[in-house]
């Protein structure tokens, strides 16, 4: 469907009928008007029937504000359904301290936090920035090439090799088992196609990092994650599937977004032209600019929760085992909350104000490092390249979940 | 009005007069002081209006209850101390006037 067509059947096709979790609705990027239409006449939305059975749709940001800091009633737990409208196999389910409730959400969490704290991400940056450098002025001029292959994701693979002190030479494997862990297994384009492939591809990746891990426990601590991890009171005897939910999280969360985001900024400013040249005159703009864009982005579609008792939220009554789907794309879409909120704007007022992190105690760990490396990949850019130029259409991830880029055609000119 | 003194990790100093019933985090938002986020908009729910209570006031501020929404919220702050609060739970009393509070060096 064209853009006119998609308008018109998010306009016509029946309330009931509206079911934002069908992956295609973000491969093709037709998603936004069927969310302006629940915005405007059901904001709190009930499917009956869906692929990953019936669900609520929570699609204002302020609505959206109301689950995220009741964690008391909004569960993540994983053996409620965890984080995501999709439940993972129960015999294959990996729980992490994202898929968890307090207490040992937090005890978990605070073993790798300090990676993140900021005096270490001051202690990073020199690091990132001669890393960004060099891959920018290795860049090909006058010729169309891939940003998300060549930029985007040679960045935050290196970031993530830094943060786990994974084998410099092999970390393509990191990013491998990423895309393996956000796959959807009914793609024709997913590294794997079962559960259990994915599975499998998961046990290596937990084999591979748990020996790292193991010679780590006994060596003194050391910065890295999976010494943080073998140290860790909370975490250094996980049974092997939380090992490997918790690496699974880990590397996604260390690098796809952030992957996302390095690769939505160059097509938001392509978009608008007025906003490029407003941030060439300005680059004091920068901090402001990458807030915008890891809001126009929302590198995650969503989250999910499971209701532990009978609420209300919008006026709706949510029952006790309810799946409550929090659209973060829907939110930071939202007038109500956000002025103007379709454009795209780097000089906001508030652009910090925006869901992409989530909020309350799940809300992004990374953030600090994600916006610390877009900072960067933007300060070194524009001086070097102050054109970067979109060549065709980007193809984006089948997935409800991640809103992924998976390639990009772009030319610097020469 | 009370007046509030907001320490920057830098140490520079900014004293505002913050209206009875505004948090602590708005007086500084609405003063432009730097180095309070408040990304949430006093939600308690990003603690990046993270700050350390002066030990003189931390009798009249108290300290978060266990458990609580800002208790969980401050054990992800980088840099919590016990006289740790998040600005945005501290209402603005008669009894704050003179209140001193100091930034970490960076919010979360």
């Amino acid at each position: 469907m064209n853009d006119i067509a998609v308008r018109a059947d998010a306009d016509k096709v029946a309330l009931d009928d509206i079911d934002v979790s069908d992956p295609k609705l973000y491969q093709d990027d037709t998603w936004y008007p069927y969310f302006a239409r629940l915005r405007r006449e059901d904001p709190v939305h009930y499917c009956r029937q869906s692929l990953y059975g019936p669900y609520w749709s929570v699609t204002k940001y302020k609505d959206i504000m109301q689950v995220e800091v009741n964690h008391q009633v909004y569960s993540s737990a994983s053996e409620l359904g965890g984080i995501a409208v999709e439940d993972q196999p129960k015999d294959m389910d990996r729980p992490s301290f994202i898929r968890m409730d307090p207490p040992k959400h937090d005890e978990q969490r605070m073993v790798v936090s300090p990676v993140v704290a900021p005096g270490n991400l001051a202690n990073m940056e020199g690091l990132i920035r001669e890393r960004t450098i060099k891959v920018l002025e290795g860049l090909p001029r006058g010729e169309t090439f891939d940003w998300v292959d060549k930029v985007s994701v040679e960045l935050t693979t290196m970031m993530l090799a830094t943060l786990f002190d994974y084998p410099w030479d092999d970390r393509r494997q990191l990013t491998y088992w990423s895309d393996v862990a956000i796959a959807n297994v009914r793609s024709p384009e997913s590294p794997v196609h079962s559960e259990e492939e994915k599975f499998a591809e998961l046990t290596k990746m937990t084999e591979a990092l748990g020996k790292l891990f193991n010679e780590r426990a006994q060596l003194p601590p050391k910065f890295d994650l999976l010494s943080m991890l073998a140290h860790g009171e909370a975490t250094r005897n996980m049974p092997f599937r939380e090992f490997m939910g918790t690496l699974s999280l880990l590397i996604v969360g260390g690098n796809d977004t952030t992957r996302n985001s390095m690769t939505g900024g160059v097509m938001a400013l392509n978009e608008h032209p007025g906003e490029y040249q407003k941030l060439r005159d300005d680059p004091s703009l920068i901090p402001s600019m990458v807030s915008e864009v890891i809001r126009y982005v929302t590198p995650v579609i969503h989250m999910r929760r499971t209701a532990k008792e009978d609420s209300e939220i919008g006026g709706k009554q949510i029952k006790k085992g309810d799946k409550v789907v929090m659209w973060y794309v829907s939110g930071n879409r939202d007038p109500e909350a956000i002025e103007d909120p379709d454009n795209f704007i780097i000089d906001r007022a508030r652009p910090r104000q925006h869901l992409s992190f989530g909020f309350g105690i799940h809300r992004c760990v990374g953030n600090r490092l994600a916006e610390l490396q877009l900072r960067i990949l933007w300060e070194e850019l524009l001086p070097r390249y102050p054109v970067i130029e979109v060549m065709g259409p980007a193809r984006r991830t089948y997935s409800n979940f991640i809103h992924g880029i998976r390639s990009l055609p772009v030319r610097i000119p020469a | 009005m009370p007046k509030i003194t907001y320490i920057e990790h830098s140490g520079r100093e900014h004293q505002v007069e913050v209206p009875v019933g505004l948090s602590v985090m708005r007086g500084a938002v609405d003063n432009n002081i730097p180095g309070i986020d408040a990304d949430c908009g006093g939600e308690c729910a990003c603690a990046t209006c993270h700050v350390y209570v002066d030990a003189a006031w931390l009798d009249a501020t108290g300290t978060p209850v266990p458990g609580s929404q800002e208790a969980s919220m401050l054990s992800f702050a980088a840099l919590a101390q016990p006289n740790s609060r998040l600005s945005c739970q501290i209402a603005v009393s008669d009894a704050l006037d003179g209140l001193v509070v100091r930034m970490p060096e960076g919010q979360h």
